[in-house]
């Protein structure tokens, strides 16, 4: 029973590969017979996930990569006015797409902002939540009061929180001018200016991402055992060698987990950049996403074909990272 | 706050439990907080509570202003005044004079039905993946983590066409089928991480006593599982209370959207109707914030869960 159930087969899968470690058929036929038995009910429990990501992972991800390979736009589709049913017109271009995509300037200067966005907003909130978690991870007065705040933009849906710092960005009216004001600097034109508005997105997403740092750090400090601390000390450690040989490393299976989760996140965060600037002034906060988002929903004719295939490239650039990133890991001894 | 300065009275204390941990023979207690080392002097304790001050601050102000802005006439919507004519106003008019309502209702059904559907299917993967050991388990495991990093971008055009030839556009029903793709794949991970840290003597249990693997899910795991189908179902709704993408695209017309595109209505380049958003803003956010309060404790062991294991 332990050997075809829970974690610890789980662990051994992942060593000895899936039938590395079944039962010896030819000793025991039950064990057999109950192993099949065991696999038809799994395969029955992941049925349904693999049925959905099947139809609507699995056929628009295949559509999609076929769409960016023609001319596909708004007036070719087919499509239905009225009575009348218009067969699609749009015919294969091959590599085209991709090809005008990787000339075009745009492309580079979106990717370029996508990865300063990426990184600025990933490493800020995770210096920021690990400072706070660290602060919180000791004896203190108020602690819960302290953590309740500090979680409190997590628990506001985005959208909303997102429609709140427009409120207070507001270049003529917003209460940040206002205070600005009242010490006398000018007001800054927040989400008007290519930079302060680059500023602006960065600063609003750090101030949503902080909280789900915070509470994983947390999470990660209070699994690192305490005797761990007590030797340290013993030898003679100061506080700032702790962190930095007991801490750090204790914190890294939570950290480097978070890192990964919240860059894929942020490199793809559409929200925050769709609802507070609508990727201007011009296109300068524009992202990979939120830009072929706007070339299939906003601009006119919708560029069906051109969205697809910069979707396809923004699926690249992420599993480029995500293969070199676990790489990076491995090499030092990491497990995932 | 001076009376941060004076921790030595927990010193003692902190040898003690030391001993009760060492007998385990796991290097991996589980959350167990380290101890506060040695003194902090007053002037560490008044920076300690300054920086958190100031972090809780910025922390907090921006869903506070949004709270006190809904309370102050359309007019005053700017005005840097905490509230001068305090005024129901806005909720009034958000709730009478706009789709608001309906909006609620779209988000209400499409988020709900996700959330069962998801929370379902994702509580039998997660179980599969944590209890059995079968072929396809691993390429599987690699499907939902690899799902996570779709962006958008690539599935929103085809998506697209495909609820359009179903004729789900604007259809609730093509909202939740899209969720689903957001919501399934990391909710199987959170439940997989859950079921670990269940017993497995529980199922053998059950086995012994007759019951088929899907028995001993049902009867006896999924009750065990509560805290984690919680955690699960919050996170599902979250997701697509938040959404935004899709909703925007694939729904259309004012009485068809749901809140994320709703709000959206009250401003934007040609109307700036602050006073209902902000009102409006704030009922959306009140319920989430108050369920956020009571699962936040478990959204994290579920978040790290999966990643602290491996």
């Amino acid at each position: 029973m332990a050997v075809e159930s829970g974690p610890r087969a789980v662990e051994a899968a992942d060593v000895t590969g899936v039938r590395g470690r079944g039962p010896r058929p030819g000793k025991n036929p039950g064990r057999l017979r109950r192993s099949l038995s065991t696999h038809w009910y799994a395969w029955a429990m992941v049925a349904p996930v693999v049925i959905v990501i099947g139809v609507i992972v699995g056929y628009p991800l295949a559509r999609g990569v076929f769409l960016s390979t023609t001319n596909a736009n708004e007036a070719n589709v087919e499509r239905t006015i009225g009575v009348n049913h218009i067969p699609a017109t749009y015919e294969s271009v091959g590599l085209d797409n991709y090809k005008a995509i990787l000339d075009d300037g745009v492309f580079w200067d979106r990717l370029t902002w996508t990865v300063i966005w990426t990184v600025s907003c990933v490493a800020l909130s995770f210096a920021i939540g690990l400072v706070l978690a660290n602060m919180l991870n000791r004896k203190l007065k108020g602690r819960s009061f302290y953590r309740m705040a500090l979680i409190l933009p997590w628990a506001v849906p985005a959208f909303v929180s997102v429609f709140t710092w427009r409120l207070l960005f507001n270049e003529k009216n917003g209460v940040l001018n206002k205070v600005l004001e009242g010490g006398g600097i000018d007001a800054i034109p927040w989400l008007n200016d290519p930079t302060w508005a680059k500023i602006s997105v960065i600063a609003v997403n750090v101030w949503l991402g902080v909280p789900f740092m915070l509470v994983a750090m947390l999470g990660g400090l209070q699994s690192i055992p305490g005797e761990l601390y007590e030797a340290a000390e013993m030898d003679g450690a100061s506080p700032w060698q702790r962190f930095r040989h007991v801490t750090l490393p204790g914190l890294r299976p939570v950290a480097t987990t978070v890192v990964l989760i919240s860059s894929i996140w942020t490199f793809n965060m559409f929200p925050v950049i769709f609802l507070l600037t609508r990727g201007g002034p011009g296109d300068a906060t524009e992202i990979l996403v939120t830009y072929a988002y706007r070339l299939s929903f906003v601009v006119s004719p919708r560029d069906f074909a051109g969205s697809a295939a910069w979707g396809v490239l923004i699926l690249l650039l992420l599993s480029l990272f995500a293969v070199v990133y676990r790489r990076a890991l491995r090499k030092q001894g990491e497990v995932w | 706050m001076s009376s941060n300065t004076t921790p030595s009275n927990t010193t003692p204390s902190k040898t003690t439990p030391s001993k009760t941990t060492s007998a385990k023979p796991s290097v991996q207690p589980s959350a167990k907080k380290p101890r506060p080392r040695g003194e902090r002097g007053p002037l560490a304790s008044v920076a300690l509570h300054t920086t958190l001050l100031i972090a809780s601050l910025i922390a907090v102000l921006p869903p506070l202003w949004l709270l006190v802005t809904s309370f102050k006439p359309q007019s005053e919507a700017f005005s840097t005044a905490l509230v001068k004519d305090f005024t129901l106003g806005n909720y009034d008019h958000v709730l009478n004079d706009t789709k608001f309502l309906d909006w609620v209702v779209n988000s209400l059904f499409v988020v709900g039905l996700t959330t069962v559907i998801g929370v379902f299917i994702s509580a039998t993967t997660g179980y599969a993946v944590s209890r059995f050991k079968f072929p396809g388990m691993r390429p599987l495991m690699w499907l939902l983590l690899i799902t996570q990093m779709f962006p958008v971008a690539v599935l929103i055009v085809p998506l697209y066409n495909l609820l359009a030839s179903m004729e789900l556009l604007n259809q609730p029903m093509g909202l939740v089928l899209t969720y689903l793709t957001i919501a399934v794949p990391f909710s199987a991970w959170m439940m997989k991480g859950y079921f670990d840290t269940i017993p497995v003597e529980i199922d053998e249990a059950g086995r012994v006593d007759g019951l088929n693997p899907f028995g001993t899910f049902w009867r006896l795991i999924m009750p065990l599982a509560k805290p984690g189908l919680a955690v699960t179902a919050f996170y599902s709704f979250i997701t697509g209370w938040a959404e935004v993408a899709y909703a925007s695209a694939f729904m259309t017309g004012e009485e068809n959207l749901t809140l994320a595109g709703g709000l959206q209505t009250f401003v934007n380049q040609y109307t700036s109707d602050w006073g209902s958003l902000t009102a409006a803003a704030v009922i959306v956010a009140v319920p989430a914030a108050v369920i956020f309060g009571f699962v936040q404790r478990h959204l994290v062991s579920g978040l790290t869960a999966g990643a602290t294991k491996s």
